[in-house]
């Protein structure tokens, strides 16, 4: 099967501080592929990179084929994400945070209408649409994040903890959307999540990270062999320990904690 | 192109959506006029200078512009803390047009704002001697505007939160408003003064603006278009390579 990401030997410095540590994986096309890891083990660290937000300190990415420190513009026309932080603008409305995306990502207008319509109702805030979402609760913002990221259909759909927050309804309502779009259009999926049982479902792939080190590959039924455990959870437990983990201090990751802590 | 007109839009939804604001930068201005126009008002005409308050309007016009364009330019800072900056800085356009949109956003703000202190000082008793050039004073408050935002997007570009903020506004944003000529006559300054306000492009737009307002101005129309011109197009191209290299 062809490769839709290369990554080699990938590494991110901040600093003294190594978060990514010379990891080399591979995402297979139309595959869901899970990123899984404790805290702070350097996930969100990776999807940067991949998205052409972070430059890698050392290593190399191809993303659909384009390299993404060379051709970032080729990256950007191939990927949607959902980000771990915030990312809507609170002025504007729920509508016009669509309606933005939607220009951005040149979706036409008719489908764009449509499309909008659609994801608003499956994340019910189309009868909220035109309040500005500063007044939404956490959890709705969260939901017009990912409503919005699926709003153009790339090639690659980026989802840093997509679900975190959310009710179990609206989960299930979401990841059996992305199912379907996985399925029907071939897009493939990279994503990250702290519930194991998500990512059991719903992973073809996982890649457990630890310490900016990957230290397990496979699909959730290999994994569980392999540490002779009987679910993800307890296999991801046996490979990364049981201690909790300790951030290294930055105030992004200060207030990326803050931010989660107050969605809740 | 549809890029550029929804962050250019996005940028004036942003601003007539927060009244508080737009009330709060026409405090200063109008307090500006009243307090330095009536108060230095006398003494001005006593020293031969004649009506202060017509030789002021354009300077606090100018200030405003300046306030409200770099405080645009800035707002970068702010969509990086509230996240909203990634979004655009992933999406698959050239940041040029991202940069593009913005900047011209926040200068058609700042624009708004330069004519809304032009009318409050119309208020406020500043009678200018001719109205045929409004057109070319409204160029040199859109090209004002234009200047002053770009760079507040090349800063902005630069810095990771707001804790420069402080050290822009003291070092860069008053000396800028003071050394401009908005509030006193550039004739008979020190030499080592005049070079300061020469170096400093707002004293090419208050300059330029007193020229159409009042007729008096101490560098030709010419010059005052072309340094004005000149600096925007360089702090475009610096505002938007810095742009293009921000992380997030
Ligand atoms: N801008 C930064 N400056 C310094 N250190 C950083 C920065 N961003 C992240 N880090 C550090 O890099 C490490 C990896 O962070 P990252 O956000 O990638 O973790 P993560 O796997 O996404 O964790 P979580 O599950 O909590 O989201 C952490 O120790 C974090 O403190
Ligand atoms: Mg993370």
């Amino acid at each position: 099967m062809e490769n839709i990401i290369e990554v080699k030997n990938l590494t991110k410095k901040y600093g003294e501080f190594t978060a990514v540590d010379s990891i080399s994986f591979v995402v297979s096309k139309g595959i869901v592929f899970a990123f899984l890891g404790p805290n702070g083990a350097g996930k969100t660290t990776t999807i940067r990179m991949l998205t052409t937000l972070l430059d890698p300190t050392e290593g190399k990415i191809s993303l659909a084929g384009y390299d993404s420190v060379k051709d970032e513009d080729g990256v950007r026309r191939s990927f949607g994400i959902v980000f771990q932080d915030p990312s809507l603008d609170e002025e504007l409305t729920a509508l016009e945070n669509m309606e933005l995306h939607g220009v951005l990502y040149s979706v036409p207008k008719k489908v764009r209408k449509k499309r909008i319509e659609e994801l608003l109702n499956i994340v019910e805030l189309w009868d909220r649409r035109n309040e500005p979402t500063k007044n939404f609760s956490g959890g709705m913002k969260r939901r017009l994040e990912i409503a919005r990221g699926l709003l153009h259909h790339p090639k690659i759909l980026f989802l840093d903890e997509p679900t975190l927050g959310l009710d179990p309804q609206t989960r299930n309502h979401i990841w059996s959307y992305i199912k379907n779009l996985n399925k029907r259009e071939g897009i493939t999926v990279f994503f990250t999540t702290h519930y194991m049982d998500e990512a059991e479902r719903v992973a073809d792939e996982v890649n457990v990270i630890d310490h900016g080190k990957i230290v397990a590959a496979g699909s959730p039924a290999e994994l569980k062999k392999k540490t002779e455990t009987n679910s993800l959870e307890e296999a991801f437990l046996a490979l990364t320990g049981r201690d909790i983990r300790e951030e290294a201090q930055s105030t992004q990751a200060d207030m990326r904690m803050h931010r989660k802590m107050w969605r809740h | 192109m549809s890029t550029i007109y929804i962050l250019w839009l996005r940028q004036l939804k942003r601003y007539f959506r927060s009244r508080s604001r737009i009330i709060g930068s026409l405090g200063q201005p109008l307090l500006f006029l009243v307090a330095l126009g009536f108060g230095f008002g006398p003494i001005y005409a006593k020293a031969g200078g004649g009506n202060y308050l017509n030789f002021l309007a354009p300077g606090i016009i100018a200030m405003s512009i300046l306030f409200t364009a770099l405080f645009s330019g800035i707002e970068i800072i702010w969509d990086r803390q509230f996240g909203f900056l990634k979004e655009t800085l992933v999406a698959p356009v050239p940041r040029i047009q991202i940069m593009l949109g913005r900047t011209l956003g926040g200068a058609t703000v700042a624009t708004f704002q330069g004519i809304i202190v032009f009318l409050i000082s119309l208020i406020a008793g500043f009678r200018p001697t001719t109205l045929t050039l409004l057109p070319l004073a409204l160029v040199f408050v859109f090209l004002i505007a234009l200047l002053f935002t770009a760079l507040g997007t090349a800063i902005a570009s630069m810095l990771q939160d707001m804790q420069g903020f402080q050290l822009i506004m003291n070092f860069l944003v008053m000396p800028i408003f003071f050394l401009s000529g908005a509030l006193f006559p550039l004739n008979g300054l020190s030499k080592i003064l005049t070079v300061v306000v020469k170096a400093n492009p707002l004293a090419y737009g208050v300059d330029g603006l007193r020229y159409c307002f009042d007729g008096i101005h101490s560098f030709p129309l010419a010059t005052d278009l072309l340094v004005l011109s000149l600096v925007t197009l360089a702090l475009m191209f610096i505002g938007s390579y810095l742009f293009s290299k921000i992380e997030a």
